[in-house]
């Protein structure tokens, strides 16, 4: 077994995880971070891509919006590469209580965020698919933000701060010394091989499974995973991300994220923070839903549904509330030593991506404090690896950057550009186990075909390189397959369902998918 | 944040058009440009795929400038799919970033060339016809040395109308000549007019200027509109009544019965009625034999005549009905010439850097005729008659020219 020792151990490679990492590090604290699977597959890799203005909480959960307004003007500073500058938009839709609207200016500016009210003719002029029924508009600082991208900067700038990051590392075990939280061990899911850690302070970052987690180091935290669902436009229905100037509920954002417009969501409380399946039910109302913002919606192309879990702690202690939107979306950093008795481990609970790198910042104050070491915090003006430039993303940036692509080095994944190259370069900076992962690095399989024309080439090419045996490649490439047609299946409608239906015939048809060799 | 401002329904469909795509890869291989050059990476590519990376405020491809606009892929597409539309949308977008160069302004208006031309008709023609002179148009604007270019002309077309006594009739039809009969074959516009006169047509011949079309298709869509809405004011005065309109160019055909509110979102009450009635004249021609109402006096013509049928014209999906008009035609040997495109896509041809592009984009075309050795090429295009003599040598004429030879014309 391999052991390893380490000043923070940090369970939960999502948004909270890596964002503690890269706080930890540059703080000058050793830094292990471990993740049962790929970074950001969880919740950080499952929910719109809203860069918060603030705005869905100002009247609500006013706290909140003056930490989202505070941490989204940060995150232009530090990690311009992630973000996308769409801007946002509040209306009032003939639905929405125009009352409401004036709450929502004067909650807005309470917060201090940058809100401006704009003609309703100017707002349609810029956004040409919006409801021509919308009666007013309030133009704020929402962006999108590229999760995985955001993710992996702050991991590579840990990794260059001397920290370890451990993908497909499950806990399977926290390390104990009576009152004392003293590492864990965990098991890598690929070789089956344990690895023990030893840690002057373990981190639960581990988001909607933190109870999990908890549970393991034998106390409880009372979060409860909200499941949210997703479905993606086929491409962008609106420049800027449009929000409906009511009381949060389900439906009424459109987020325009990469090529895709994202809308969301819905808000149910399960059990099991992995239960992500998506009913049709839901995808017809967050479908209908849109339409209400955009009309025509339900005739755009549905690319793909999905569904991510909250992270979402009920200030009371975990017992079952009116409704999880009365929750407030802040974040609570649970000190065990204080709290159980159980010192060595602190838990990060709540909170959302937009506030990530505030709950890191809490977070590691608190470790600092137990280990008698460690700086100040830096995040705030510390600039992310790859956002030195300080220029925000643009959605065309991958097809400029196409243009001038070798004609020797050929697309792999047409619908986002991925190329020969691209793919190398991914492959040799981290071991890569199975394609999705390849997904969340380059998008591989994003596109409005989903993985029907990529999926093969990608699999077929890591074979050729020798990164995978035969039944290695065999089984990456059913797996992905299968993945994609999980959030498919269910808007297998008009354009897709052709789509899915030539997808098969070129899975079954001409590879035999199903029988391929084991 | 203004692209969308005008044209914005008609645009909107164009674009929604993208969630059809399937990436079957039909158009790519029937795009005659991206077989012949890797600076164009092929319709799905710069059309579907690259529109979806397109509504941050600016273009991020300059390749989409290498589409011909010849139309195929759209016309191939089994999923409907409005890629050449996507693509003439994106060029505009793209020019209008970063300005259009002055041979595209230049070869974007025929008639500002037909007007300098016509006074000094002889010596434009014998500096058009000199090697230095098309050397320095090489190299200072940009027009290959070697690119077709028409012959100018001395009489004018809208002349021989005002000395042209016409005949009065009940059936009347509107007639839509467009720049290259008006400023450089106005013997087309004459064979036409005898041809509707022959089979008892009165034809109102109105003043007439640009339909936009090479605007539109160097990208200078405010211009483009401009000029398609004042010509369907010019041919249909009130926008009412049922005249048909005979068009005796393709691709000005075209632009009036669909590109104009399709690519450039134009939009007036003349221009709808007007885009309702244009007809190609050999669609129109071929409704009066359905009807029974064809004279077919024909004389025969012994010749072989090789035909082509140009993008634009198949592009109007409307067949091939010059083929079956002519196939009426006693003694003439007809060869149908089964290729896609002759290169030239209006004014593509012309330029420099697109010449030897274009030219390979012709090759199987030129090589059929060469090999067939016809007497006459025939072909519904002017542009694409230019480009076929000026690759071949061959004489090649529009095909109502035939017609009008076995009505006993000379």
């Amino acid at each position: 077994m391999n052991t390893l020792d380490t000043d923070v151990l940090v369970i939960g490679g999502g948004s909270t995880g890596a964002g503690v990492a890269w706080d930890s590090a540059l703080r000058g604290l050793h830094v292990t971070l471990v993740d049962r699977q790929d970074f950001a597959t969880g919740t950080s890799g499952r929910f719109h891509g809203l860069l918060h203005s603030g705005g869905r909480y100002a009247v609500k959960d006013p706290g909140s919006a003056r930490e989202c307004a505070a941490e989204n003007r940060i995150l232009r500073q530090v990690a311009a590469d992630c973000i996308e500058d769409t801007g946002g938009l509040f209306v009032s839709t003939p639905e929405d209580d125009l009352e409401y609207a004036d709450r929502f200016l004067a909650a807005a500016r309470a917060a201090g965020m940058e809100v401006e009210e704009v003609p309703v003719g100017t707002a349609l002029r810029d956004e040409p698919r919006l409801n021509p029924k919308i009666r007013r508009a309030f133009r704020v600082q929402d962006g999108s933000i590229d999760s995985w991208k955001m993710v992996s900067a702050l991991l590579r700038g840990a990794e260059a701060h001397a920290a370890t990051v451990l993908p497909y590392h499950k806990v399977v075990e926290v390390l104990r010394h009576g009152d004392r939280v003293e590492g864990a061990v965990m098991e890598d899911q690929r070789t089956g091989q344990e690895v023990r850690v030893h840690a002057g302070c373990v981190v639960n970052a581990a988001g909607a499974w933190s109870g999990q987690v908890a549970r393991l180091a034998g106390c409880e935290v009372g979060v409860r995973p909200g499941k949210g669902v997703m479905v993606a436009i086929n491409h962008r229905l609106a420049r800027a991300v449009l929000n409906r100037c009511h009381l949060p509920s389900d439906g009424d954002i459109i987020v325009p994220v990469r090529t895709v417009s994202v809308i969301g969501t819905t808000d149910h409380p399960v059990a099991d923070p992995d239960d992500t399946e998506c009913s049709p039910e839901e995808v017809h109302q967050m479908i209908e839903a849109g339409e209400l913002l955009v009309p025509g919606f339900r005739e755009a192309r549905a690319l793909r549904v999905w569904a991510g879990s909250r992270p979402l702690l009920p200030k009371t202690g975990g017992s079952a509330g009116a409704g999880d939107r009365e929750v407030s979306r802040s974040h609570t950093v649970l000190d065990h030593g204080a709290r159980d008795g159980l010192e060595g481990l602190v838990t990060i609970a709540g909170g959302k991506f937009t506030t990530l790198r505030l709950m890191a910042e809490d977070t590691v104050d608190v470790v600092v404090r137990k280990l008698g070491r460690g700086s100040e915090c830096r995040t705030r003006t510390e600039v992310l690896p790859g956002s030195e430039s300080r220029h925000f993303y643009w959605i065309g940036n991958r097809q400029q950057e196409a243009e001038t692509d070798p004609p020797d080095d050929p697309l792999i994944c047409e619908c986002e550009l991925v190329s020969q190259h691209d793919l190398d370069t991914v492959v040799a900076r981290r071991p890569t186990w199975r394609l999705d992962d390849i997904r969340r690095a380059l998008r591989v399989g994003m596109g409005p075909c989903q993985g029907g024309f990529c999926a093969f080439r990608v699999a077929g090419m890591l074979h050729q390189e020798g990164r995978y045996g035969r039944a290695e490649a065999n089984s990456a490439l059913r797996e992905f397959v299968q993945e994609r047609w999980k959030g498919v299946k269910v808007i297998s409608w008009g354009a897709q369902a052709r789509q899915t239906r030539l997808d098969r015939w070129i899975f079954e048809g001409l590879y035999d998918l199903e029988h391929l060799p084991e | 944040m203004t692209e969308l401002a005008w044209g914005a329904e008609a645009w909107s469909e164009v674009r929604a058009s993208l969630d059809r795509c399937i990436k079957c890869t039909v158009c790519e291989t029937a795009c005659p440009v991206a077989a012949v050059t890797e600076l164009f990476p092929g319709p799905k590519t710069v059309g579907p795929q690259a529109e979806r990376f397109r509504t941050g405020g600016h273009s991020p491809d300059l390749s989409v400038d290498y589409c011909s606009g010849c139309g195929i892929c759209s016309r191939v597409c089994p999923q409907g799919v409005r890629i050449a539309e996507l693509n003439s949308r994106a060029r505009s977008e793209l020019k209008r970033e970063r300005g259009v160069p002055l041979r595209d302004q230049l070869v974007a208006r025929p008639g500002l060339l037909g007007r300098f031309g016509r006074p000094v008709a002889p010596l434009f023609n014998r500096a058009m016809a000199n090697s230095l002179v098309r050397w320095a148009g090489e190299r200072t604007i940009g027009i290959h040395r070697r690119a077709p270019v028409p012959r100018s002309t001395t009489r004018t077309f809208s002349h021989w109308v005002g000395h042209h006594a016409g005949t009065k009739s009940a059936r009347r039809v509107v007639y839509f000549h467009g720049c290259s009969t008006q400023w450089y074959e106005p013997h087309v516009g004459q064979k036409v007019t005898a041809i509707l006169e022959h089979n008892g047509y009165q034809v109102i011949i109105p003043k007439q200027d640009c339909c936009g079309l090479p605007l539109q298709s160097n990208g200078l869509f405010p211009a483009a509109r401009k000029a398609v809405t004042r010509l369907a004011r010019q041919l249909v005065p009130d926008a009412t009544g049922d005249l048909p309109v005979i068009s005796s160019s393709t691709s000005c055909g075209l632009m009036l019965k669909r590109e104009a509110r399709e690519i450039l979102g134009a939009d007036s009450p003349e221009l709808r009625s007007v885009s309702a009635r244009t007809y190609d004249i050999f669609e129109f021609l071929r409704e009066l034999h359905q009807r029974g109402e064809l004279r077919t006096d024909f004389k025969p013509v012994p010749l072989t005549v090789a035909y082509h049928a140009p993008c634009q014209q198949q592009n109007q999906l409307i067949g091939k009905p010059a083929l079956e008009i002519l196939r009426l035609i006693p003694g003439l040997r007809l060869v149908e010439l089964d290729r896609s495109c002759c290169g030239i896509a209006g004014t593509y041809g012309v330029k420099r850097e697109k010449y030897e592009i274009a030219m390979r984009v012709g090759k199987p075309l030129f090589t059929d005729i060469q090999a067939e050795g016809p007497d006459l090429v025939a072909c519904d295009s002017e542009t694409c008659r230019w480009q076929i003599s000026a690759a071949t040598g061959a004489t090649s004429v529009h095909p109502l020219e035939i017609l009008h030879r076995a009505y006993g014309g000379s």
